[in-house]
This record gives C-alpha cells, sequence and structure tokens, in this order.
C-alpha cells in the first residue's frame, strides 16, 4: 500500500531557535524543516526570528537574509528572485509556491516552510528532482517534423500560436506535480502535470509532426490516466496556469481519434 | 535509486501500454447511463415507499421496469468494476498484492452482477 505515515527516521523534531535581536520591532518567526545528509539526524524545523523592518517584502528575501546574517547552514536553491527560474519552489505555509513571489504578508502567523511534498530530500529546502526532469526529458520537447525543412522557419498562424498561450509559459518549478497525490502515490509511472502539460504543448503546436507517435507514449494507465482532475496543480501553480485543463485536453484528443 | 539505471530509463519503464482510452471513455458511457437509470432508481424507491410485498414485486415484474432495472445493474456494476479498478492501481503499490486485487475485484463485481441480474429476471419472469 502506499506509505500514508512518515518512518521513524523521518519523523520531525523540534529544532534550535534563533532570536531576532532585542531592539527588533517587527518579529515575524519562520519554523523552516533542516535536514542533512551528513549526519543520522532526524529532520528537525528550525525557528528563525526575522526583523521584518530590515527585510524585503517576499520569503525568499527572509531566507537569504537568515542565510547571510543567521545561519550559513541553511540550504536553499534560488537564482533570478522574480519568477521565472523556477528554482526556488518550496512548500511555503502549507502551498507549494515559490519563495521569490510568496509575500511575507501573505501569510498569518509563522511562516512554515518545508521543501517540495513527497520529493526525495538532498538537504534542508532541496528535493531531488532527477525524475521529475527525466518525465520532461521523456516526453520530447522538441519540434519534430518529417517533412523536409523549410528555407527559412516552420510557419504558424496567428490563431495557432494563440493555443500555446497557457501552455508554454510553464517554467518547470514543480509545485504542480509535487502537489498532486496521484504524483505522489504513483510518480514513478505517472508523468505529472508538468510533463503533461508540456506534452499538451507540443501535441497542439501545429508545426509538430509527431502528434500520433506522442499520443501513443502516452496512451497508458499510469503516465496519462493516473490524473483524477483533483486539481491541486491549478492551485499551486505559481505562473497561474492549468495543467488539469491540458491533461484533459489530452484525454479528449486520445478519445478523438478512436471515433 | 541504488540501481545504475539512468532516470529516463526509469521513467520509460515496460514502455507504454497503449490502452487507457477505453477505460476512461466507458467510465464516462456508464457514468452518462447510470444518471437516467440512478433517477429511475431513486424514482422508483420514492413511489414504492410503504408499499407492501406484493405491490413491489408487481412494479419490478414490469417489463419496461425489469429493462431498466438489467440495465441498471449492467451499467452501475460496469462502473463500480471500472472504479475500483482505479482505486486499486492508485494505492496498491506492490505487484502481486495489486494483480491480487484486480482480480477479487473482476470476481466480486462479476458475482454481485450475476446475482442482481438472476433477481432480476426472476421476479420479471414470475417465477
Amino acid at each position: 500500500m502506499v506509505q500514508l505515515t512518515l518512518p521513524k527516521n523521518s519523523t520531525v523534531t523540534e529544532g534550535e531557535t534563533f532570536k531576532a535581536a532585542p531592539d527588533a520591532r517587527n518579529v515575524k518567526r519562520f519554523r523552516v524543516y533542516r535536514w542533512s545528509p551528513d549526519d543520522t539526524a532526524n529532520p528537525r524545523i528550525d525557528t528563525y526570528e526575522v526583523d521584518l523592518d530590515q527585510c524585503g517584502p517576499m520569503v525568499l528575501d527572509a531566507l537569504i537574509k537568515i542565510k547571510n546574517e543567521t545561519d550559513q547552514t541553511l540550504t536553499f536553491r534560488r537564482s533570478c528572485r522574480e519568477g521565472i527560474c523556477g528554482s526556488c519552489a518550496m512548500n511555503i505555509d502549507g502551498e507549494n509556491t515559490l519563495a521569490c513571489t510568496k509575500g511575507i504578508g501573505e501569510v498569518k502567523g509563522d511562516v512554515r516552510i518545508y521543501p517540495l511534498p513527497h520529493m526525495p530530500v538532498i538537504k534542508d529546502l532541496v528535493p531531488d528532482l532527477t525524475n521529475f526532469y527525466a518525465q520532461h526529458a521523456f516526453i520530447e520537447p522538441w519540434l519534430q517534423t518529417k517533412s523536409a525543412e523549410p528555407e527559412k522557419e516552420w510557419r504558424q498562424s496567428h490563431a495557432d500560436r494563440e493555443k500555446l498561450d497557457g501552455l508554454y509559459e510553464c517554467i518547470l518549478c514543480a509545485c504542480c506535480s509535487t502537489s498532486c497525490p496521484s504524483y505522489w502515490w504513483n510518480g514513478d509511472r505517472y508523468l505529472g502535470p508538468a510533463a503533461l502539460l508540456q506534452a499538451y504543448r507540443w501535441l497542439i503546436d501545429s508545426r509538430d509532426e509527431a502528434t500520433g507517435e506522442r499520443l501513443d507514449d502516452l496512451e497508458d494507465p499510469f503516465r496519462l490516466y493516473r490524473c483524477h482532475t483533483i486539481m491541486n496543480c491549478a492551485k499551486a501553480c505559481p505562473k497561474g496556469l492549468n495543467p488539469a485543463k491540458a491533461i484533459a485536453e489530452i484525454k479528449k484528443m486520445m478519445v478523438e481519434r478512436q471515433s | 535509486m541504488a540501481d545504475m539505471r539512468t532516470p529516463l530509463s526509469r521513467v520509460i519503464g515496460l514502455g507504454s501500454a497503449k490502452s487507457g482510452a477505453h477505460h476512461f471513455w466507458l467510465q464516462r458511457v456508464t457514468a452518462a447511463a447510470n444518471v437516467p437509470l440512478a433517477l429511475f432508481l431513486i424514482a422508483s424507491l420514492v413511489a414504492l415507499s410503504g408499499a407492501d410485498y406484493l405491490t413491489v414485486r408487481a412494479y419490478l415484474a414490469h417489463p419496461l421496469a425489469v429493462i431498466a432495472l438489467l440495465a441498471l445493474i449492467l451499467s452501475g456494476v460496469w462502473h463500480m468494476r471500472l472504479g475500483m479498478q482505479v482505486i486499486i492501481e492508485d494505492y496498491v503499490i506492490a505487484e502481486g498484492l495489486k494483480t491480487l486485487s484486480l482480480l477479487l475485484n473482476i470476481f466480486f463485481s462479476a458475482a454481485i452482477g450475476i446475482a442482481c441480474i438472476y433477481a432480476a429476471l426472476k421476479i420479471g419472469f414470475g417465477s
């Protein structure tokens, strides 16, 4: 059966508390998941008090401030700090989102920060996304054609180009896939919302000539049909995309080509 | 992750089953059929509430009622089998246990369906 409880060595314990400076007036507590592969200790929740008067407005600002000024061992991914690279995806206040676009002010009470759910943890807030990236590679996210190469570019009408809107914007942050219960239980075989949204992006591309092969590869009880329209993916997506709708469109294409 | 397979090889696994669309379609077909059939069942239950045994039996022996009941049994049981299969595939991960559960699901659904059909026909043919 699926594992619904944490194994003993993954039970989360209470960690250290790092107090804010005594003169800090606007203090917010950040409760952050910590785990290191370098010792045998269980994961713990460390508490960092941050003076918001001395900190930027986003959760990522606070994490960077903590790492710079309080605890250099805190480990997380970050890069662009403007919601376009997808690096700082994590579970904040119970929802998968990007730390760089999540305002500290949006969170009532303590800011609880965990790595993306149900993924192997490399360290602290850094999940192992190897399988997630392999699933993206599997759907072959590039234009595939059989016709002779045109002299210039492969042409596409404005109407057909518009069909890619709401799909091409995906930044592969993994917020959607790691919020999906079907992905939690069967992530080894179910491709997950992110990969399937990208699959649909190429299925619907008027220039692509591998539609049939792409559908053949997806028609599988696990790869595609583990999606039960739970919609966590659409709720989690920090870019406002709707992977569940893309998956539903793939399912419609599957029926369409049979009848 | 202890083995030395590449991540892509793990994703590819045993390849595409090249099926699933039929299961998906049948689940929708039986769901659509269940809407009017369930309404028939609810309306019948409401109309027959408080009725005595002979009245209920006479109602269920009407050819249209028998036909509707048989349709409800076939569509409902088929829908149940498909749905339970999905739940088993979702939550039962171990291959052996999964195969056994899928087998029992088919036997259970068949047994329920056959028993219901037998009862409906018995009343319908008045024996």
